[in-house]
Order: C-alpha cells, then sequence, then structure tokens
C-alpha cells in the first residue's frame, strides 16, 4: 500500500463526545490524533483498547479499531490481542480508577510482562463517570459524598510501581499541552515494551480546581532518568506535577513464550499410543 | 480356590509419601492396553501437596469401561499410614482379597470387616535381592493375579522408564518379575481376566484434560490464556508446548479475570481463543462472558468442574457447576453450554465448542469433571473430528458505513477483523446500534438482544445436540461424566430384560427443546441421573422442557461419583 499523508483529523471517528465541556479528555484525544498522523499508523492496523470510564470513552472517538470492554480489563484484552496479532499497534487506555484500582493487578503485571502496548491513563484524581468517588490517587483530604472528611487515604504513586514492577517506558504529561502530549504518545508508541504515560487530565465537573493545573504545572522539566533507582526518585520526591518522560529502558518486549518450548502434534500423539 | 475369570477386576493401590503407587498403576495400565484389555486408572489423594499418601484405582476389563466398578477385588496398601482418607472410595466385593506387609499394622477396621482374605508378604526381604521399589512389586503380584502377560509388564516398565536411564528399568523390570512369581504362589487368590478380545488397531492412554486439549488444538485454537488451578491445570500443561508447536501460544495469567479478557482480546485479533479453569475460576470469568456476548466474540471456557462451593474439594469431582454455567452471567447474556459425554468424547465435545462458538460468535462453556478430566483411560485411537474453528470474516468495507452489529437473518452479523481496510469499528459491551455505537434506545436494545438471542436458537445443531439409545417406556437421562454409569447400568437392565432409553445430553444450552420432547415420546418414566446434591440437572430439565408425568430423580453430591450400581437400583426401582 502506498503511504498516505494523514491529518490528525483523519484519526477522528464520526462519533461525538459525551464528555462535559472542558474535560480534560479532549486534550488526550486531540492528542492522540496528532500522535497518530505524526506517526502515520494506518487506522486498519492499529487498536484502541480501553476499559470503563469517562476517560474510557476515548475508542469510539477514534479512526480505528477500538475496543471498549470491561472496567479494569483493558490491559488483558490489549496484551491478548497483541501476541496474537504482533502486526498491530496496539494502545491501552482508561481512568485512574480503571487502570490503578480495579485493574490494578493487570496493572501491575503488564509491566512485568512488557508486551509491546502503550497504555494512557488519564488521571483526574477521582471517578468521573460515577459522579464523584474518590480514586486511589485522590488526596486524602478531598471530601466526597462517600467520605465527607476526605479518605485519609495515601494516594497511590502507581509511576513508582510502573517503574519497579518493569514497565519499559514511563511518563507524566498533561492534557492542556496536546503538542507535548502528542510528541510523547508518539515517543511511547516507538519505544519496544510496554510503556505507561500518565496524563494528567482535569475533571472539570468532580474537580473544578483541577482548572487550575494548567499553571501549577511544570511543562516538560523531566528528563530521562539514568537509572530505574533514579527515575523513583523523581517520581516519589519530585514535584508531583511535573511533566516529561521518567524513563526510558531497554528490556526486550515479551511476545510469547517462544518457538523452542513447542512440540509437533506428532509427537504429541505418540505420547498417547499404548 | 480358583476362580472363573472376569470380564472386569477392580483393584487400589495405595501407600503413604514416595511409594510411587501411582507409577505402579501406570505400568499395570499400559500392560493392560498392550495386552488388549481396556481399563482406567483415577487417582485419589490427600490434601497435602507432594508426596504424602495416595491410591490408584484401577479397573481393567475385557470391554471399553468410562467409571469405576462399585467395589475393588484386590487392595494393595503399601501401608496404612491415613489410609482413612480415601476409604470411602475404596469398597471391597465380596471375596475381595487385601495385600499388605508383615509389618505393616493393624488393618483399619472397615478393611478388617469386609476383606474375605488379608494376605501379608514380607515386603523388605522380597526387595533385597533387586533392591528395587515396592511398587514394581506390586505390579507384579497384581499382573499375575488378574492374569496379565509378563511381558506385557517388561514391555510396560521399559517404556515408562526409557528416559531414566537403562539401571532403573532393569532394577524395575527385576523387582516386577519378583512380584509376579510371588503372585504365582497365590495363585488360589486369583482374580483373573478372561482372554482380551484380539486387539485390532492402535490404543490409546489418555485422560480426558488432555482429550479436552486435543480437542481445541485439532479444532485450529490459537491462542490460550489461563490460571492455573486444579483440576483444569494438565489442559494447560498438555495445551502449552503444543500451541507453540502448532504456531499459537499460552499465556499463563495473572488471575481468571486476565484470562477470560486475554482470549476476548486475542479473539477480537481473529485468533481462535480458549481458557480452562474451574469453579472458582468460572465465577471470575462471568463478567468477562457477559462481555463477549455482548461485543459477540468467540471464545471457549472449559470448566473441569470440582466440588464446591469456594475452594471446596479442588482434587474431587462434582456435577455441580451447571447453574452458573447455565444462568451465571449478568443480564441476559445467550451463550452456549455443552458437556463432554466421556474421555474420548472430551476431543469432540471441546473442538465443537469451539467450532459452535467461531460460527456463531458467542461465548462457548465446555464442561468436563474432575472425574473425567484426570481419569486415564485406554481406548481405541480415536478418529479426530473434523470439526474446525471457521470464523466469517468482512475482507473489505466499501464506501458506505459498516455495520457489525447488522440484523441479519441468521443473527450472526458481519464481523471484520483488525487488519481489514475500511471496516474500522469499536467492538462494544455497551449496548449499541448496529454499527457499534453506543445506545442507550429501546430499539436498540431489543433488536440486538433478540438478534444475540436468535442467532443460537434457530441454529440447527443437527443430531449431536444428545446421544440416544434404546426404547421403552422408561427414560433415564443424564449428563457428563454420569453417562459411563448410565450406559454400563442400561446395559444390565437390558440384560436382565429392563429395557431402557437412554438419553445422554451434549449440548445444554440452547436448550433443544423440539428435539427432547420428540426424544421422550412414549416415555411414561423419566429418571434423571446427576451427581449433585440439589439436583441442578432436573431443575434445568424442569424449567425447560415439558417432562414425562412421572419423573424421578436420583442424585448425591460427590465426591462419590454416581455408580453403575446405584443407577440400576434405580432402574429396576422406577421400571416396578
Ligand atoms: C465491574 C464494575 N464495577 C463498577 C463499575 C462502575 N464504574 C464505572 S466507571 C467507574 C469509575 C471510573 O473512574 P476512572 O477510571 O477514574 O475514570 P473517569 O470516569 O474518572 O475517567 C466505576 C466505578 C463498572 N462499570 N463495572
Ligand atoms: S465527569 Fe469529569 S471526567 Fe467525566 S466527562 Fe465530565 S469532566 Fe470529564
Ligand atoms: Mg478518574
Amino acid at each position: 500500500m502506498t503511504e498516505q499523508i494523514r491529518k490528525p483529523a483523519d484519526y477522528k471517528s464520526a462519533i461525538k463526545p459525551i464528555w462535559c465541556p472542558g474535560c480534560g479528555d479532549y486534550g488526550v484525544l486531540s492528542a492522540i490524533t496528532k500522535a497518530f498522523a505524526k506517526l502515520r499508523l494506518e487506522p486498519e492496523n492499529t487498536a484502541v483498547v480501553s476499559g470503563i470510564g469517562c476517560a474510557a470513552r476515548i475508542p469510539a472517538y477514534i479512526n480505528a479499531y477500538g475496543f471498549h470492554g470491561l472496567h479494569g480489563r483493558a490491559l488483558p484484552i490489549a496484551t491478548g490481542l497483541k501476541l496474537a496479532r504482533p502486526d498491530l499497534t496496539v494502545l491501552a487506555m482508561g481512568g485512574d480508577g480503571d487502570m490503578y484500582s480495579i485493574g490494578g493487578n493487570h496493572f501491575m503485571h503488564a509491566c512485568r510482562r512488557n508486551v509491546d502496548i502503550t497504555l494512557l491513563v488519564m488521571d483526574n484524581r477521582i471517578y468521573g463517570m460515577t459522579k464523584g468517588q474518590p480514586s486511589p490517587t485522590t488526596e486524602p483530604d478531598f471530601p466526597t459524598h462517600l467520605y465527607p472528611d476526605g479518605t485519609h487515604l495515601q494516594p497511590l504513586n502507581a509511576l513508582a510501581i510502573a517503574l519497579v514492577a518493569g514497565a519499559n517506558f514511563v511518563a507524566r504529561t498533561f492534557s492542556g499541552d496536546p503538542n507535548g502530549l502528542a510528541e510523547d504518545i508518539a515517543m511511547a508508541i516507538n519505544h519496544p515494551g510496554f510503556s505507561v504515560i500518565e496524563i494528567l487530565s482535569p475533571c472539570v465537573t468532580f474537580r473544578p480546581e483541577q482548572r487550575d493545573w494548567k499553571h501549577q504545572v511544570q511543562r516538560n522539566v523531566l528528563t530521562p532518568a539514568a537509572s530505574v533507582a533514579e527515575a523513583l526518585q523523581v517520581v516519589t520526591t519530585g514535584p508531583e506535577l511535573a511533566t516529561g518522560v521518567i524513563w526510558k529502558g531497554d528490556r526486550p518486549p515479551y511476545e510469547g513464550p517462544g518457538e523452542k518450548a513447542g512440540i509437533a502434534l506428532d509427537r504429541l500423539l505418540e505420547g498417547f499410543a499404548a | 480356590m480358583s476362580q472363573t475369570s472376569l470380564n472386569s477386576v477392580s483393584f487400589a493401590i495405595s501407600g503413604s509419601g514416595g511409594a510411587g503407587v501411582m507409577t505402579a498403576g501406570e505400568i499395570l495400565l499400559m500392560a493392560a492396553a498392550k495386552a488388549g484389555y481396556y481399563g482406567l486408572q483415577t487417582r485419589s489423594v490427600g490434601p497435602q501437596i507432594r508426596g504424602g499418601e495416595a491410591a490408584s484405582l484401577m479397573r481393567l476389563a475385557t470391554f471399553p469401561v468410562h467409571v469405576h466398578a462399585d467395589a475393588f477385588h484386590i487392595l494393595f496398601a503399601v501401608d496404612w499410614l491415613n489410609f482413612d482418607r480415601f476409604s470411602g472410595e475404596i469398597d471391597l466385593a465380596e471375596g475381595a482379597i487385601v495385600i499388605t506387609g508383615k509389618d505393616s499394622g493393624e488393618l483399619p477396621e472397615k478393611v478388617a470387616q469386609t476383606a474375605s482374605d488379608v494376605i501379608r508378604l514380607p515386603l523388605h526381604d522380597l526387595l533385597k535381592e533387586t533392591k528395587g521399589r515396592v511398587n514394581m512389586l506390586a505390579a507384579g503380584i497384581i499382573g499375575r493375579l488378574t492374569g496379565l502377560p509378563e511381558d506385557a509388564l517388561a514391555d510396560a516398565i521399559a517404556r515408562r522408564f526409557a528416559s531414566k536411564g537403562n539401571a532403573l528399568v532393569e532394577i524395575s523390570t527385576a523387582t516386577m518379575r519378583t512380584g509376579y512369581a510371588q503372585g504365582e504362589k497365590l495363585l488360589n487368590h486369583e482374580q483373573r481376566l478372561a482372554p482380551p478380545e484380539p486387539r485390532n488397531g492402535e490404543r490409546w492412554i489418555i485422560n480426558g484434560n488432555e482429550a479436552a486439549g486435543l480437542g481445541a488444538l485439532t479444532a485450529g485454537v490459537k491462542f490460550a490464556a489461563a490460571y492455573p488451578i486444579t483440576p483444569a491445570t494438565e489442559i494447560l500443561e498438555w495445551l502449552s508446548p503444543a500451541l507453540t508447536g502448532a504456531g499459537g501460544m499460552l499465556i499463563q495469567a495473572e488471575d481468571e479475570l486476565a484470562s477470560i479478557n486475554m482470549i476476548i482480546g486475542a479473539s477480537f485479533g481473529g485468533a481462535p481463543a480458549l481458557t480452562a479453569t474451574s469453579g472458582p475460576g468460572l465465577a471470575l470469568m462471568a463478567e468477562g462472558l457477559g462481555l463477549a456476548a455482548a461485543a459477540e466474540i468467540p471464545v471457549t471456557v472449559i470448566d473441569v468442574q470440582r466440588g464446591g462451593p469456594s475452594t471446596g474439594i479442588p482434587t474431587k469431582s462434582e456435577q455441580t457447576d451447571l447453574d452458573i454455567a447455565l444462568c451465571g452471567m449478568h443480564g441476559e447474556a445467550p451463550h452456549l453450554v455443552l458437556a463432554a459425554t466421556s474421555v474420548a468424547d472430551c476431543i469432540r465435545t471441546t473442538a465443537w465448542a469451539v467450532h459452535l462458538s467461531e460460527r456463531l460468535q458467542a461465548p462457548a462453556i465446555m464442561l468436563s469433571d474432575q472425574m473425567m478430566g484426570q481419569m486415564k483411560t485406554i481406548m481405541p485411537r480415536p478418529d479426530l473430528p473434523d470439526l474446525k474453528a471457521e470464523r466469517e470474516t468482512v475482507a473489505s468495507c466499501g464506501e458506505e458505513d459498516y455495520a457489525r452489529y447488522a440484523l441479519t437473518n441468521s443473527g450472526v452479523s458481519p464481523m471484520a477483523l483488525p487488519g481489514t481496510p475500511g471496516c474500522m469499528y469499536t467492538a462494544d459491551g455497551l449496548e449499541h446500534d448496529e454499527r457499534a455505537i453506543p445506545s442507550t434506545r429501546v430499539e436498540d436494545h431489543a433488536a440486538q438482544l433478540k438478534k444475540r438471542w436468535r442467532k443460537l436458537a434457530d441454529f440447527d445443531y443437527g443430531n449431536a445436540w444428545a446421544d440416544i439409545s434404546g426404547e421403552g417406556p422408561l427414560a433415564v437421562i443424564t449428563w457428563g461424566s454420569t453417562a459411563g454409569a448410565v450406559e454400563e447400568a442400561s446395559r444390565e437392565a437390558e440384560e436382565a430384560g429392563i429395557r431402557v432409553r437412554t438419553i445422554v445430553l451434549r449440548l445444554l444450552s440452547p436448550p433443544q427443546k423440539a428435539k427432547l420432547e420428540a426424544a421422550l415420546e412414549g416415555v411414561e418414566t423419566l429418571l434423571i441421573l446427576e451427581n449433585s446434591f440439589s439436583g441442578q440437572f432436573a431443575r434445568y430439565l424442569r424449567s425447560f422442557f415439558t417432562l414425562p408425568e412421572n419423573v424421578r430423580t436420583f442424585h448425591h453430591p460427590g465426591p462419590r461419583p454416581v455408580t453403575a450400581r446405584e443407577v440400576l437400583e434405580a432402574i429396576r426401582e422406577a421400571a416396578s
């Protein structure tokens, strides 16, 4: 096939997003289409898999193959798809609840497994879709209907987990900077193995104060660390709202058990002969 | 007193950790197959992970057997440590002999009461010369008493230990021969098998789990993801290298939620995909099965049932996941439920499950159970089924919008795989319209629900939905591994002059109402048999079918399977 020059708009589907006006996820959608255009991805050879939540509605808005699955289960679906179809470019997406709470186990194991998938987590530190319950990243004193006095729980440091669990590319970005975000997404897609991009993406409805992130975020101040230990330093002691690429690893991606593990059918059948 | 020869002999070999009773059983099974007999082997183990006491439960016969007999003719107990753990599964037949060590201690009460003869042998002394192991001695003694040729035993030992070196083969063979010679002295206790029919064609020794794996492989499964669980793990262990060898792969997932969703992802990408689990795993997969139903992604789940609920009795059988398999989904999620009827049938029914699932773009659950899954059985080498994963897919999409969930006549909609130009769509568990766009409209929900229902309900499943034999006003109906006991009991009933119609269901959902009701025509009494406490199968039959007026049920929970004797008694009662 001859290579087509595609514009970001070519990667938008005709479906209108259900998001609230001003939701950070619009910026993510825009950045994704820019990144796809930059990489000239063929829509038919690209698959976008998500779970459930406001953020997870995104596949339908993208012109590519999509899978809008179950709350928390985007990563296993993406993993099965990528292993069975290594020819596809596979991305997984969802919110902080989707990926870090109900899908937390898959998140950890996807990092460890290191299949060549790019994960985008739209972190708004709240459950948007179910109207404002605390998520694993919600600040301990943030009041909700469920916990009027806050959760008193320490927020989860998901990027630290990603680093120690073996993710091969780790970045924090901001939806209010679609161009910077597009660069990072393109870089993550090109990086072999499992890539995690945490996107600060405001929920203007249940966390209106996050509108201020556009003044607070320190854009693109982070650079890839020299070691996982150094990268850990950055995500554990550095400023929370600083963005940039934090880690680029060189672990080879996992593609399956490998041919050597195979046994031919004839030999297996011989094993039954009595 | 030497006895007349038998068409079926049962024996148990038990012992504490390291005695190798399972290996002894395998050797005897291999030798029996070589000599032209049929037979089966199951193992009973205590709760310990490894080592610990175990019993090899065996049945050899001149005809194909699918279940244990009711009682054992020979019990060879290396020792009696924790014997009570399996004594409930080892009832001794009239005239049964017990062979044990001279100094192995007192017999358990139940054994002492029922054994007609106890033979105490100086096991240690007998092993002095060859320095072999007691299990090979047992194989030799039992081999002699049941009338297996010594050569067949030696051949089995050579094959079984081939990879472990000559020295072991030699010691083991010599020890077996010591046992065989010892058996010679016990011939007044002989439990000799009648001569076998001449063996025509190849025989296999295979268990239901391997058979299910083979069925999946022959149907063209290319991707499996699963989380280890007893008693399904052997399927995974067999399939993993097999799939790799066939250009596919098996992935050990982090849990069953991942297993089911990984296979959904792989299948969305076009790879026929499967997982295997047991009850607790099936429960965890329920949400994923709902997704596969809604998004119309073919996947097959093999459930090797075990005692439940919760962790239950992981190593023992029961037919109690029927309720959850049929009705355990959230919302209304039409799906296929099939059940293998024997070890051999695990091949065909698994292949059929994969075939139907792919054909109808729906999830399929294939029910097996611990008994069938882990029972090693001698059978004629089966023909591999010609049931393949044949999914119809769209080659390309034109100008007009592609409708992934179009309301077609058959209810099966055109499926495009990623990579197909022009057909990009988002598969969705959210209710959607024909073009896969999420919708909360009454009309879309009704139309899509009906379509998903119709494609399964209206499909012609042919004759394989059940195995039916015999005729007359008394019918016996069952499913799964209980079919083995029913088959044997029905044969005995016929021999006793009681006519029985037997029906073994293979396709449980969608229920084949018209077909079953036709099969029940003229039936006055229907006897329903199953291995469950509450009668799940009877409840299923009552809710989906119009049954004859006179319905009787017989069921009890595992870990004891329903036996042929129990079935025969129930038949006699129903016939009287
Ligand atoms: C099994 C299951 N449990 C609960 C829900 C309800 N639910 C839907 S979205 C969601 C939280 C979403 O939060 P997040 O992932 O942060 O996404 P956001 O809406 O904030 O973008 C919950 C709890 C569900 N759909 N499925
Ligand atoms: S609720 Fe919050 S996260 Fe959801 S669409 Fe509205 S602004 Fe965005
Ligand atoms: Mg959120």
